[in-house]
């Protein structure tokens, strides 16, 4: 007897919504289409990622770090589904195993990140300074071809555990798994339009993520030197940052999550 | 001192509205596909028809010096952009306003007439419009909506013509406030009432109820004002106002007076746009269409 089977269909995840490509687009990987985003893709996830920023930024981040370490429970839950579709086997359970370790460590450094990049500054006068990290905004994440799971949750929950809104290019020749993961974030709480994962073709959305600008910042982990190069050229018209930090095989480091802030010195008189 | 009101045409031309070929009129009208240099023209057609309004009980005379300045060159690094057609403020900024744009083409409007309810005697309500009128170029009017769901039409038409006759030669608006009107017909039914009263403008809403101003009904007040400008010759002028914020919204409405009235209405003599965040969105796509980047909200000026 056979179990009849219902076939996923591949969605993008956009403003909290399960979506087609607006240009009903696909492409083929392997036996399945997989949406092809469109630059109106990236900017209906870029306006949402935008409306949700100060909701996400003001959250505490405690609260911040309890929805991270949720979309890990998420994973937990799901994860014979996850090694499945990263093509099952050793290897496979190793990559989920250590998405998981990601994102609890940066559920936990969500509540430490003002002490690990801020400081109180001695100065020459009556009054000293201190300096708090706070997010940059709006951050374009590229997540590596392979491995297609890790290195792109990893790069989307360091640039949310700051307090920043995500919207995050999956794999080009690998996007499942990526797709699959915006189901962890949906369940696991992270608000409508926080992070959006979008598949499609590299070379034609990156230069609209580059120039948008909306867009902070670029987390261009998964960018070969020339993308990375193309994208610093385009944000320099807006000022926004382009991020390299980060090498694809490295252990997690709050380094990662401090890439995506920026610092803020203000001052304080003494005694009062 | 009634003024002389025309009599109501026949019936017939009250016939009842299909709502669903009308809504469904609206939906294709929001659908076409305007691209590159019509867009831009349609832009720029949208400016230059907009009423940039504040109406806030916390506008103060700053607020509405910021506004005009904004009216007066909407896109400070681009001067490609044309002013709007008007300013719309409530009545205690109106000499503000004046000041602000005297001797240029950006009009003055006001509201008055107990805006938004329209909840107010009907002396005090002449007076008003009679006292802003001494300023404004143009007055927006609230219509009696309590007597018209009451059943007094005669009283709506006849309040309509006595402001008319308080403010001489300035432009009046009447506003209808269609999300209280309860239905197509009554829409229908309110602009013929004010058209007949002498409104030289029939707009949508006050933009302090919702729903404001949507497609549908602007197709209704569209196809009334078609229907009169044949049967009287008269040509009346549509503005809508309220809930319109986006670049995509107002070509929707330029869209929708162009294929039931046709171009002529397309000046802002006979169309206009009320809103406040919308014009911004205007500017971003304008920079869209000639960048090529996506725009940010961050680089351009709040009104």
């Amino acid at each position: 007897m056979t179990t009849p089977t219902v076939a996923k269909t591949a969605k993008l995840y956009i403003d909290g919504v399960f979506a087609r490509s607006e240009s009903g687009r696909v492409y083929p990987v392997g036996a399945v289409n997989v949406p092809r985003a469109s630059r109106k893709d990236v900017r209906d996830a870029v306006r949402a990622a935008r409306a949700a920023l100060p909701g996400w930024s003001q959250r505490t981040p405690y609260n911040r770090g309890q929805i991270l370490y949720r979309v890990g429970e998420m994973l937990e839950a799901r994860r014979s589904e996850f090694v499945a579709v990263l093509g099952g086997g050793r290897p496979a359970g190793r990559e989920v195993d250590a998405t998981l370790d990601a994102l609890v460590y940066y559920a936990g450094c969500a509540d430490k990140l003002a002490q690990l990049g801020g400081s109180v500054n001695q100065v020459a006068g009556p009054y000293f300074t201190f300096t708090i990290p706070e997010p940059v905004g709006v951050v374009g994440v590229v997540a590596p071809e392979r491995p297609s799971l890790r290195p792109l949750l990893e790069h989307v929950a360091a640039a949310l555990c700051g307090g920043n809104t995500v919207v995050a290019l999956v794999s080009e020749g690998a996007p499942l798994p990526g797709l699959l993961a915006a189901e962890l974030l949906a369940t696991g709480d992270v608000p409508t339009g926080a992070a959006a994962l979008l598949s499609g073709l590299r070379a034609e959305l990156l230069p609209h993520l580059g120039s948008h600008r909306d867009v902070d910042a670029v987390d261009a982990v998964g960018c070969s030197d020339e993308q990375r190069r193309d994208l610093e050229r385009r944000a320099a018209d807006h000022v926004g940052r382009v991020l390299s930090g980060g090498a694809t095989g490295a252990a997690p480091s709050h380094r990662l999550a401090l890439a995506s802030l920026e610092l803020k010195t203000v001052w304080h008189p003494i005694g009062v | 001192m009634a003024a002389a009101v025309e009599t109501l045409p026949a019936p017939a031309s009250l016939q009842s509205v299909d709502q669903v070929e009308v809504e469904d009129r609206a939906r294709l009208f929001a659908s076409r596909s305007i691209k590159r240099a019509a867009k831009l023209w349609a832009l720029e057609l949208a400016v230059r028809c907009t009423d940039l309004t504040s109406l806030e009980g916390a506008d103060t005379p700053g607020r509405t010096a910021t506004l005009c300045a904004k009216a007066l060159r909407p896109d400070p690094e681009d001067e490609a952009v044309p002013p709007v057609a008007a300013v719309c403020v409530y009545p205690a900024q109106v000499g503000e306003a004046a000041t602000r744009l005297r001797g240029s083409p950006v009009r003055v409007a006001a509201v008055a007439t107990g805006f938004p309810s329209g909840q107010m005697p009907r002396e005090l309500k002449i007076a008003e419009a009679a006292e802003v009128a001494r300023i404004a170029d143009e007055i927006d009017m609230v219509m009696d909506r309590g007597a018209f769901l009451s059943g007094r039409y005669d009283a709506v038409q006849e309040e309509i013509a006595q402001v008319k006759a308080a403010i001489g030669d300035r432009h009046l608006k009447v506003i209808l406030e269609t999300g209280e009107l309860g239905g197509y017909d009554q829409v229908r039914h309110a602009s013929w009432l004010a058209m007949a009263a002498g409104a030289d403008f029939i707009k949508t809403s006050t933009g302090k109820i919702q729903p404001a101003a949507t497609l549908p009904v602007a197709v209704v007040m569209l196809e009334a004002i078609r229907d009169y400008a044949w049967s009287t010759g008269r040509a009346v002028g549509f503005k809508a106002a309220g809930g319109i914020r986006t670049a995509r919204q107002a070509i929707g409405y330029l869209v929708a007076v162009n294929e039931t009235l046709g171009d002529e209405w397309l000046t802002p003599e006979r169309f206009r746009l009320g809103a406040s965040s919308l014009l911004n969105d205007v500017l971003m796509q304008r920079a869209k269409e000639r960048s090529g980047a996506y725009q940010s909200a961050d680089d351009f000026s709040q009104a």
